[in-house]
């Protein structure tokens, strides 16, 4: 099979609207002959569920929380960027293009990217008008800060939780389709397996979280918006749920795999404290706007510290190393994220981290506190500063932050083209769940908008010309394939069910995020990949003789849940390190030792690797094929990234 | 520390559930609240027994799905705190921990310490919105928005529909919730079109799903962790009783 991206011709400023030109309608009296459905309600799934409605169509949303507000969108921090130029600082479609591809290091498609610029604009307005309450200065206009990778204020926020207000904004729009009956929810909902009828897309089959019905669904399109598969490494900053399990089973029925190496290791995250710990906080990127990131000159007094011989505020100011702006003059605590984590866990290698462990460096305020006062810094992250005190029992109004990176957000996902359709036609990829914009790292404030962007503006049009092609003649479940994959999924269930093994599924989930950590983390290597690829392997084996999964189908059953969800992912953890072992050459948050330039930064491949890593699901036990996506680069020009 | 949970088991909303003790040993003051009965879960797994069913995901307070009567009080004895944000520093070594779900008849029980809150997203349903679609909206600055208002209704935004303030009422009164929507509406520009007609329906369907009335003892305030302030019902009362007036 051949990859079609499917990118429209002309310039790169006309394609989208060219492109919606061209793309089939289907007339107004027909929509409501259509069937999506439509999984997943975090920003990419309520925008689109909503908006799909609005527009006619009749939709089903499923999501395996009790409610669709509860998806993890709702735990973002930091804010969305929106090319609006509200600053008069230099900001426009193009730089915010430009801005991310080279943040993604070169590794997305121009075009899309492209798009997510444009249609950014109209999401802040689409918020706004929802009733989502951002920032605003004292004039009654919007406010904006400024992010890691950037040199323009074009983040719009609210407080500390603009996830929050964002999605809630989002599921107020899907309220109103529900109330007006164009939307049915279906909440405490897992997808376990997508039906393909004749190559097609058209339904899934779910399990009721609460009775442990198998159900069966039916649609003319399906549009997975899943959210990201973080929790590979069992510690991330992802919520306890988000899981791989949807796209996982769509990729096993057909849907390539894009890029499934590339992982954002966040740098500004609470520090593991024990074993105990099931998940990371992050403290939002925005905390580097003010907090100065440093660590000791000196091994020695690092140890002092560590030791609990001096406190932080001992240190002296010449025995202090600002390590990002010593490095990085123009962009200073605001480089991008792999380049900050990267330099952390440097420092901290060279034996000068900081906390207990040493596996830490300090998130600074007291220069901004001294500056801006108490509470202007209070006003801007008071709730951050609560949380990280609530966490750690320290002040961090009295003693900097410490902060180590954590597994944050996953670039990899669905392989999907310029209309968001996966190789499976009828299949489309939202949000976190595709690999579409980010290239090989993405830029803080970027995936609220992309998520937004798919849902909102992008597949109401894209979906529409799929559906006038294949016309609306009812699709329901009677076909085979459905019966058929839904006993495949209850064949599933029992095997899992009839472990009764001696470790338990959070041991074997333990287990395969401190491998993913250690070999397939912040960096990589052909022997440590090796290695990984073996020791996953071994734990899926034993996985199937020795987990524990207690309890019956026909109920509430939190093991079976997981058993199934931790399954997924030590598959797509093998999958993970074959695509880390292919890519020879660093790039992004895909660091591999044996490929830096001789000031340790990321040195990318372009003559060989300059294409998206598509994998083809080939069977039980069989190799993956892969399948090559040539990045054509006809606007940037490609260069070693620098934010000195 | 060493501490002895009694904790609410019922294995659906159909059969009648009891307390069952249990022993969460070395159990670290660093472990927020659900890290200590994951542990113990992991316990009971490994003897084949069934783990202890409660509702959580973010575990950053702030998706309002973990729940938990902790010694009577919602979230727990920390104020401001969800149960996922409370860490087990707050309780003392040999301390017995009595633990229940959300107790309301709009709450039905799911299993053990997991309750059905769907009435909320109903009541939210039923006019929690503003009447937007997608597209053909102005641009996001021709809507001024005085900072004072906009940080109120901030305020009130910041709600998560965990359900304490139910949880917390004695009459089970969902006030707080709904108030908190209404009133971010209700000062917004953005929500004056609808502004009545969004009050009287959210509140009708608030009573239609079988919540208690309130008697003003602000016990939901109290037990907030949002700090979701009773100015929000006040207010909410006027929006109905101007709807009432208006509509006739
Ligand atoms: C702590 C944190 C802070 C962040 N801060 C920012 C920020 O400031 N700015 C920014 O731009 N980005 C931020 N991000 C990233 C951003 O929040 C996410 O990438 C984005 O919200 C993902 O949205 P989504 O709609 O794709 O998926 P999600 O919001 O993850 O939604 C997934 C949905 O899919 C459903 N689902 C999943 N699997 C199944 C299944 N098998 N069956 C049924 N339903 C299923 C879930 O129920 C849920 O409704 C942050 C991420 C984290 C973790
Ligand atoms: S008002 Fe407070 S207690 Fe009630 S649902 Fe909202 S956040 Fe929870
Ligand atoms: S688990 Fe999300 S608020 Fe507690």
């Amino acid at each position: 099979m051949k990859l079609d991206a499917k990118i429209p011709e002309g310039p790169l400023a006309e394609k989208w609207s060219k492109h919606k030109f061209n793309l089939k309608l289907v007339n107004p009296a027909n929509k409501r002959k259509y069937d999506i459905i439509v999984v997943g309600t975090g920003l990419a799934g309520a925008s689109a569920a909503a908006s799909l409605a609005e527009l006619g169509y009749n939709v089903k949303a499923f999501c395996f929380q009790d409610s669709p507000r509860r998806a993890h969108s709702i735990a973002a921090q930091g804010g969305i960027n929106a090319a609006k130029n509200y600053r008069n600082d230099g900001d426009s479609v193009f730089r915010l293009f430009y801005d991310t591809i080279k943040g993604g290091d070169y590794r997305a498609r121009e075009a899309n990217v492209y798009r997510l610029a444009e249609v950014s604009v109209n999401i802040i307005d689409q918020c706004v008008a929802q009733g989502v309450p951002f920032a605003r200065e004292y004039g009654g206009l919007l406010d904006n800060r400024s992010f890691g990778g950037a040199q323009v204020s074009r983040t719009f926020y609210a407080r500390g939780q603009t996830g929050q207000q964002l999605l809630l904004g989002a599921y107020s729009a899907l309220n109103r389709q529900i109330n007006e009956g164009k939307v049915k929810m279906y909440t405490r909902s897992e997808m376990l397996d997508l039906v393909v009828v004749d190559g097609k897309a058209q339904g899934i089959v779910t399990r009721n979280l609460v009775n442990g019905k198998i159900e069966t669904h039916a649609a003319h399109a399906v549009l997975l918006c899943t959210g990201g598969y973080g929790n590979v490494f069992y510690l991330s900053t992802n919520a306890m749920g988000s899981n791989v399990t949807a796209a996982w089973r769509a990729h096993k029925r057909g849907a390539f795999f894009g890029n499934p190496c590339y992982t954002q290791i966040h740098p500004t995250c609470i520090p593991v404290t024990g074993d105990h710990q099931s998940k990371l906080t992050l403290m939002s990127e925005s905390l580097r706007n003010d907090g100065r990131v440093w660590v000791p000159k000196t091994v020695d007094l690092s140890q002092k510290l560590r030791n609990g011989e001096i406190k932080a505020k001992d240190i002296k100011e010449e025995d202090r190393d600002y390590f990002l702006e010593r490095k990085y003059p123009s962009f200073g605590n605001l480089v991008p994220r792999d380049v900050a984590s990267r330099n952390a866990k440097q420092v901290c290698d060279e034996g000068r981290g900081v906390g207990k462990s040493g596996l830490a460096v300090f998130l600074d305020f007291s220069d901004s506190i001294n500056r801006l006062g108490k509470d202007t810094v209070a006003a801007k992250y008071g709730n951050l500063f609560d949380m990280y005190y609530q966490i750690t029992d320290e002040n961090p109004y009295e003693q900097p932050m410490r902060i180590y990176p954590a597994v944050h957000y996953t670039m990899g996902g669905l392989w999907v083209d310029y209309n968001l359709m996966t190789s499976v036609p009828g299949l489309y990829a939202l949000g976190e769940a595709n690999f579409s914009d980010h290239g090989a790292n993405r830029l803080g404030a970027s995936a609220l908008m992309q998520g937004l962007a798919d849902g909102y503006f992008v597949i109401p049009y894209t979906v529409g010309d799929y559906l006038a092609t294949i016309g609306p003649a009812p699709i329901n479940t009677n076909h085979p394939a459905f019966e058929q994959t839904k006993k495949e999924v209850e064949e599933n269930i029992k095997t899992l069910l009839s472990l009764r093994g001696n470790k338990t599924v959070d041991e074997y989930h333990r287990d395969l995020g401190k491998i993913m950590w250690e070999y397939c983390g912040m960096s990589r290597s052909e022997e440590g990949l090796k290695k990984a690829k073996k020791l996953i392997s071994d734990l899926r084996e034993d996985f199937w003789k020795n987990a524990i999964v207690l309890g019956e189908g026909e109920e509430v059953n939190q093991s079976l849940e997981k058993a199934g969800r931790v399954a997924d992912f030590i598959e797509l953890g093998e999958l993970m390190v074959d695509d880390a072992l292919n890519r020879n050459e660093s790039c992004g948050g895909h660091f591999r030792e044996e490929y830096q330039t001789p000031e340790g930064e990321a040195l990318r491949n372009d003559d060989d690797y300059a294409y998206v890593a598509a994998w083809e699901y080939k069977g039980k036990n069989q190799p993956e094929e892969l399948h090559k996506e040539e990045l054509v680069f006809e606007n940037v020009k490609l260069t070693q990234r620098s934010y000195k | 520390m060493n501490l002895t949970l009694k904790v609410w088991r019922q294995k659906n909303s159909q059969t009648p559930g009891k307390f069952v003790t249990y022993k969460a040993e070395e159990i670290s003051p660093d472990m927020s609240f659900l890290e200590m009965l994951d542990v113990v879960n992991e316990k009971l797994v490994k003897t084949q027994e069934d783990p202890i069913q409660f509702d959580h995901d973010c575990r950053e307070g702030i998706c309002g799905m973990c729940s938990l009567m902790i010694n009577g009080e919602p979230h727990g004895p920390k104020r401001a705190t969800t149960t996922c944000q409370l860490h087990m520093r707050s309780f003392k070594d040999g301390e017995t921990i009595v633990i229940e779900p959300w107790r309301a008849a709009a709450f039905p029980v799911v299993k053990d310490l997991a309750v059905d809150r769907s009435a909320f997203d109903r009541i939210q349903q039923a006019g929690g919105y503003v009447s937007v679609g997608t597209g053909g909206v102005p641009d996001a600055n021709e809507i001024l928005i005085p900072k004072t208002i906009a940080d109120e209704a901030f305020n009130s935004a910041t709600c998560i529909g965990c359900g304490a303030c139910v949880a917390a009422c004695k009459n089970a009164s969902a006030m707080l919730f709904v108030s908190a929507k209404v009133s971010q509406y209700a000062m917004l520009p953005q929500g004056q079109t609808e502004r009545y007609e969004r009050a009287k329906a959210m509140v009708n369907q608030m009573d239609d799903e079988g919540f208690g009335s309130c008697t003003n003892t602000y016990a939901c305030e109290a037990q907030c962790p949002k700090e979701i302030k009773v100015t929000n019902i006040a207010r909410m009362n006027r929006e109905y009783f101007n709807a009432e007036f208006i509509k006739g």
